[in-house]
């Protein structure tokens, strides 16, 4: 006898992940168990949190982004400097990029082009851009973003909080909402949405401006923790938003998404870092182990889609 | 039947015409439904997402379900209609449709199709509704649609199963390679008489044949087959659908055809050219593949001639059991011929061919035929009693009842 569903269990895998993680870190760090702690601990989740929700949105219409690593860096680099210092233009600037993105999810659906070859090519565009703009390190983080991001509420740290936020509102929007459903049909059976009078082109440009605005405050959320930026600051995110979104029981095709998962995923690849550093494992193995724990979650995964597979064909 | 004066059509389609390659699947089909009745269509595709919620795919549906709690009243929706289609369905709207059975997803798709917002429901058009659903649960479909056009509505039901059209419908259209051949009030339709003016297998699944009368070796599913090759080299398979079981649309004509042979081809690991060039000019003649150049990429070719291409590399290879799965769709005539020939001739020679099709002019070539019908073998033919008529009376039998 089963007492949990696949689709709950699709759900459990990565909370489980992140749970025994945290208890991992908390047992070879006990310090790290406070406010402050995890605050530190969970600090650099929330850009990459919002990037993940970002990069799902576009593979909820079974597309890939290969561009958000070089899109973030580039807004970074914006907010450095047009926001902090002629805020209107930045605002103008970073609009222009989410129209960018709608377009962008337009050109790829009519042109039917493969959308990684679009996004990698986009990449060097972002990646030429950021470089013009702050050909070294520098720029300053406008003061309301800095004071945002580091802010502390009381109880329960600025990190959380923002995760949970980020969360619900990307929850309700993909999930719950009548809006999101069509998006998520889209990535399903496009055939079937477009059969019953939806526009494919609409939706499709809605999810990519809707990425595009999500990658725009992932950029923003980072600036306010590092104060300022480089045109490299966020290259990792391209693989990071990918993987997290896997990790959160997301599928490449199919519109299977899961915003919690994915910000789940997003806090579980954070604290496998820290957690390897705690362990005093060298950078240089750093990467291979957090790969290690990414097979290790998936192969999991895996697992429980056979079990799956074996339920529908009763 | 003829439309009453002064009610409009609520659908009527005039010379539609729809080829799918050299498939000529319409072709003059004058069409017309009014209001209030049931129309029976003897000829399936699943609408829905499967990732989403019953709930969501009727949200897909009706643009009219959007604002606060529109998933309640969803919810309701589909709940009542799959209520009064199907009484003691027991499926929750909650489900994704990928979880559900193939007969829920099919119970769920017909009550979407029927499920009304702020506009009536005036025509639906069933194609195969009954295809994965049991006996009580089709007769409670039908009922329903009966129902449903004594309310006014209209009704299209495209079947195989006689038995259905003749029940429920009020009017009967044959249609025979893409025309309608009869079309009349149903009560003045048997089964039989269905079954003559249709004169073809149609829609009546399919049939397969093994020649030279030996036994067959194949795994053979049915339609929508999935082919599994063995690893040693004693089958050879022809794909039917080219596109997605049979070219390697980058590489040229050569490559395509003697991929097979690459482990006789093969001499310390590389392959001898010479040999391989030699063998495909061979076959290029033999099978008169239409190109000057056995270099040029296998989508300069037409389909039949791609097919011809698919024909030598399953022939070139010492099997002695070729397994071809419908091997001549969107084939020519011409090219049929010339490969029923080959086919012939090397089945003199003692080769197996286990064929897979939906023709009766295909079916007809065979020694041996098992007839095919939901998911069972209904009858076996051999040498004198393979024709059309018998065939067909294997697929449509017991039907009606």
């Amino acid at each position: 006898m089963r007492l949990l569903s696949a689709d709950t269990l699709r759900l459990l895998v990565p909370a489980l992940s992140l749970a025994v993680l945290l208890a991992a870190v908390f047992w070879l760090q006990p310090r790290t168990m406070s406010y402050t702690g995890l605050n530190l601990l969970f600090n650099l989740a929330v850009p990459i949190a919002l990037a993940t929700i970002a990069q799902m949105l576009i593979m909820m219409v079974n597309d890939l982004d290969l561009s958000m690593g070089t899109f973030v860096s580039f807004v970074a680099c914006v907010t450095a400097t047009f926001l902090n210092t002629d805020p209107l233009i930045g605002v103008l600037i970073l609009a222009g990029c989410i129209a960018l993105y709608a377009a962008l999810g337009v050109v790829i659906y009519l042109r039917n082009l493969p959308s990684i070859v679009v996004t990698l090519g986009m990449s060097f565009v972002w990646g030429g851009l950021a470089v013009l703009m702050l050909p070294s390190p520098g720029g300053a983080s406008p003061e309301w973003i800095r004071w945002l991001m580091t802010s502390k509420p009381p109880l329960v740290p600025m990190a959380i909080v923002a995760s949970v936020v980020i969360a619900i509102v990307a929850h309700w929007l993909v999930m719950r909402s009548a809006f999101g459903v069509v998006l998520r049909g889209v990535g399903g059976n496009q055939r079937s949405v477009e059969r019953a009078g939806w526009s494919i082109v609409r939706a499709r440009a809605a999810a990519y401006a809707l990425a595009g605005f999500f990658a725009v405050l992932a950029g923003m959320a980072l600036v306010g923790l590092t104060t300022s930026a480089d045109a490299n600051i966020a290259l990792r995110y391209t693989l990071l938003s990918t993987a997290g979104v896997i990790l959160g029981g997301g599928e490449f095709v199919g519109g299977r998404v899961s915003p919690v998962g994915a910000v789940i995923g997003a806090l579980t690849l954070t604290l496998a870092a820290s957690f390897l550093s705690f362990l005093r494992i060298p950078p240089d193995w750093q990467i291979g182990a957090q790969g290690a724990i990414l097979i290790l979650v998936l192969a999991l995964r895996l697992v429980l889609n056979r079990r799956e597979a074996a339920e529908s064909a009763k | 039947m003829t439309t009453q004066a002064g009610i409009a059509d609520v659908i009527a389609v005039d010379g539609a015409e729809k080829s799918f390659g050299a498939v000529r699947a319409l072709q003059g089909v004058t069409f017309r439904v009014s209001p209030g009745e049931c129309v029976g269509l003897v000829g399936h595709n699943l609408s829905l997402c499967p990732n989403l919620t019953i709930t969501e795919n009727t949200r897909i549906t009706h643009r009219a379900l959007r604002g606060f709690g529109w998933r309640r009243r969803g919810e309701a929706l589909i709940r009542a209609k799959l209520d009064e289609i199907f009484p003691a369905h027991g499926i929750d709207p909650g489900r994704t449709i990928a979880s559900l059975t193939i007969a829920q997803r099919q119970m769920v798709e017909i009550a979407t199709a029927f499920s009304e917002t702020d506009e009536p429901v005036k025509l639906v058009i069933l194609d195969e509704p009954t295809s994965s659903l049991d006996a009580s649960l089709a007769s409670q479909l039908l009922a329903f649609v009966r129902k449903f056009v004594a309310a006014g509505g209209a009704v299209v039901l495209i079947s195989h199963i006689l038995g259905e059209i003749l029940s429920t419908a009020d009017r009967g259209a044959a249609t025979k390679d893409g025309q309608v051949v009869a079309e009349r009030p149903a009560t003045e339709f048997s089964t039989d008489s269905l079954v003559a003016a249709m004169g073809s297998v149609g829609r009546a699944r399919g049939a397969s044949r093994s020649a030279r009368d030996r036994p067959s070796v194949a795994w053979f599913m049915g339609e929508g087959a999935d082919w599994v090759r063995p690893r040693d080299n004693k089958v050879a398979l022809v794909a039917g659908d080219r596109n997605v079981d049979g070219t390697m649309p980058l590489w040229s004509i050569l490559k395509n055809m003697t991929i097979t042979l690459l482990p006789d081809l093969t001499r310390l690991g590389l392959v001898r050219e010479k040999d391989e060039t030699g063998i495909a000019q061979g076959w290029r003649d033999r099978i008169e593949v239409r190109t000057q150049n056995m270099d040029n990429p296998i989508l300069s070719l037409s389909g039949g001639n791609q097919q011809k291409v698919l024909f030598a590399r399953a022939l070139a290879t010492r099997s002695p059991v070729v397994l071809m799965d419908d091997p001549m769709r969107g084939v020519d005539i011409g090219t049929k011929q010339e490969v029923y020939a080959m086919l012939r001739a090397e089945a003199d020679k003692g080769r197996t061919f286990v064929w897979y099709s939906t023709e009766m002019d295909e079916v007809c070539q065979c020694d041996r035929v098992y007839v095919f019908r939901e998911g069972w073998i209904v009858a076996e033919l051999k040498g004198a009693d393979v024709n059309e008529e018998n065939v067909l009376a294997a697929s449509f039998a017991e039907q009606a009842a």
